[in-house]
């Protein structure tokens, strides 16, 4: 029979979790709210008069091409950065599984992009591409290819894509070789029995058995690309050309700090956490069901 | 079904370790050899280089009289069951049996036809084929596992300890069930396994592997009769051999345990070890309680354990340092301290050189 233990009352405990709560009020709590509250009122630019409107700043949102155009683009470069950060971290990670010498040294490299900020990887993939001095731009001039993201929009995405999922492939990497070692030996070794060559195992045994961990990275990426690629994006296009890469959370930012239009800016970043809510309840249904092997 | 030959089977690994050092053997059609030693003596190795997932540094392996060193595990038309089953588990038990097959490019209703006639000698239901592993025992999973290697209708079946996951009942009941299902389809087999009764059941020949060694190829009974090293008579049989230092006299009749009683030599004396130290070794099963006999030595008690069906006696001869290990029938009222007449039949003596470990006689 189990006994319950039962503690006098202590202030130990309330101790313990003061600065959690402390920091989750200041920082999260208390913004949030100043969000949700700034986002039914107008303000002038100037801040001198504030008036209360209701949903209006919604409303305004939902009538704006402009905002429909970010919020399209902002699906594609996420989709696209998932897509190809993912692609490529999971190839990566079953040549690196198959590494018998030196796997620590190569493993270590490859995570190295990880700790490099935001900005910086922008301002490094800036450089590259720079149309006047850019090594990469050069290379391509000479293959007869003039690249400039400054002017052309495709190129510009192509760009902040390339810059962001670059930064995220350590992740990712991180997490499907820990996948691909938690897959026994012994299902791979059957596999071949069986007569399946190398690629088939991989499609066939593999991947299925590394859903889960895909799940989970696929909602992880997304929300990468939603939220954290503003430091690429402010460093390496601005939003521009002509707001090709204007995703919501740089909009955010430009609506509010440099367009000064604080009630339509917050309005938008509400819109942003409903759909961070959204992705991680999701993340939290799936993942607990599905993490079944 | 098939011959497997291994000639001069030799496996070094790059770092230089040996793991396997030379193994002749010729497993004849419709065999069932089981692979038997202690955890790490390279008996998984040598199974792992048969089915073709390890390499074979060194010697000759043929299957059905074709050279397969160098070939694919799909190539050498084996089946295995591994140790943990490594069923698929995203798959259900029907696509686990199926899948080698698909691979083959059978047409579908030969894959229908093929996994039904395993799924019924194994007794597997329509309801459990569309299950997914996890969802079934222990047991039932190690019956999947084997007719994922029956669908293949393989020549030879590879087994890696398959029942050491169950619990004792079970595994009881699974050896029951690999033995005659192995009688039935006559399917050349090797089995892997570090539990000796389990090897004495199920094989009908056991090869030892000591350290990456051969130390004994033979059947259950010439093991468990003439075991013909030190290693092989400590290993095979349970409660193990008891062993004791001991001299042969000059004449080489009788054998002496340090500060006993002669005890005479059966089948005519070992003349030519006359004089020599040596290693005597008695089975618990052949020492017998006989009060009142001429050639009883005293054993003290020290210990015993009740089976029910056996009584163990645990103690020592006199005042001798050796533990002693008596298995006597039925339940018996011994406590520890008293001292028995215990009479060691000389027709079971098993005598060893100390230096070799090898058998004398």
């Amino acid at each position: 029979m189990l006994k319950n233990v039962h503690f006098g009352p202590s202030v130990l405990p309330f101790l313990l979790v003061f600065p959690q709560i402390v920091v989750t009020l200041v920082f999260f709590i208390w913004p949030a709210s100043q969000a949700l509250y700034q986002s039914l009122l107008l303000e002038d630019a100037f801040g001198l008069k504030t008036e209360f409107v209701w949903f209006k700043n919604f409303e305004e949102l939902i009538h704006d091409p402009l905002y429909w155009s970010s919020f399209e683009i902002t699906v594609v470069f996420s989709f696209l950065v998932a897509f190809l950060s993912m692609s490529f971290a999971l190839v990566l990670a079953i040549f690196a599984d198959r590494v018998i010498k030196g796997s620590g040294a190569y493993r270590t490299l490859l995570i190295w992009p990880y700790a490099v900020a935001p900005v910086t990887a922008g301002a490094l993939w800036v450089f590259m591409f720079n149309p006047t001095l850019g090594i990469i731009s050069y290379a391509l001039s000479a293959l007869g290819y003039e690249w400039n993201h400054q002017l052309n929009g495709g190129e510009a995405m192509a760009l902040v894509v390339m810059a962001s999922a670059w930064k995220q492939v350590a992740y990712n990497f991180l997490f499907f070789l820990a996948g691909l070692q938690s897959i026994p030996k012994s299902l791979i070794e059957a596999a071949a029995i069986d007569g399946a060559g190398p690629l088939r195992r991989t499609f066939d045994i593999i991947l299925p058995l590394l859903s889960p961990t895909t799940f989970f990275l696929l909602v992880i990426n997304i929300v990468y690309a939603f939220f954290e690629t503003f430091g690429v994006i402010h460093v390496v296009t601005a939003g521009g050309p002509a707001g090709a890469t204007n995703i919501l959370v740089y909009k955010v930012f430009n609506d509010g700090f440099v367009g000064l239009d604080l009630g339509g800016s917050a309005a938008q970043s509400v819109i942003l956490m409903i759909i961070v809510i959204g992705l991680t309840v999701i993340q939290f249904k799936y993942v607990e069901k599905r993490v079944a092997y | 079904m098939a011959r497997v030959v291994l000639e001069g089977i030799r496996k070094t690994y790059p770092n230089g370790f040996k793991a396997i050092h030379g193994v002749d053997v010729a497993i004849e059609e419709g065999e069932f050899l089981v692979l038997v030693g202690p955890s790490g003596c390279g008996k998984s190795t040598l199974l792992r280089m048969i089915a073709g997932l390890e390499s074979i540094t060194e010697g000759r392996l043929s299957i059905g009289d074709r050279d397969v060193n160098n070939l694919e595990p799909s190539e050498r038309n084996i089946a295995m069951v591994f140790q943990n089953y490594a069923l698929y588990p995203h798959m259900s038990v029907y696509k686990n049996m199926a899948y080698g097959l698909k691979i083959m490019g059978l047409p579908k209703a030969e894959i229908e036809e093929r996994v039904k006639k395993a799924a019924t000698i194994l007794e597997l239901t329509d309801e459990q084929l569309i299950r997914k592993p996890r969802q079934l025992s222990g047991g039932q999973r190690q019956r999947v596992a084997m007719g994922r290697a029956i669908v293949r209708e393989p020549s030879v079946f590879l087994f890696d300890e398959p029942l050491s996951n169950l619990d004792a009942k079970l595994r009881v009941q699974m050896r029951l069930e690999i033995k005659t299902l192995q009688a039935n389809l006559g399917i050349t087999s090797i089995y892997v396994t570090h539990d000796q009764v389990e090897a004495m059941t199920l094989g009908h020949r056991l090869m030892v592997l000591n350290a990456g060694n051969v130390e004994q190829l033979g059947t259950p009974i010439e093991l468990y009769q003439r075991p013909e090293s030190l290693f092989v008579a400590g290993f095979i049989g349970s409660p193990a051999m008891n062993f004791a230092e001991a001299r042969i006299d000059a004449a080489g009749k009788t054998i002496t345990i340090s500060g006993q009683e002669a005890l005479p030599l059966g089948d005519g004396g070992m003349a030519e070890h006359g004089g020599k130290d040596v290693i005597l070794g008695v089975r618990p099963e052949h020492l017998e309680l006989v009060a009142g006999a001429p050639d009883a030595v005293p054993m003290t008690v020290t210990m015993v354990e009740q089976l029910g069906a056996d009584t163990l006696v645990h103690g020592h001869f006199g005042e001798s340092k050796s533990d002693l290990t008596v298995r006597l029938e039925g339940i018996r009222h011994i406590k520890g301290g008293e001292v028995l007449p215990i009479r060691v039949s000389p027709d079971h003596l098993h005598v060893f050189d100390p230096k070799t470990e090898r058998r004398l006689s």
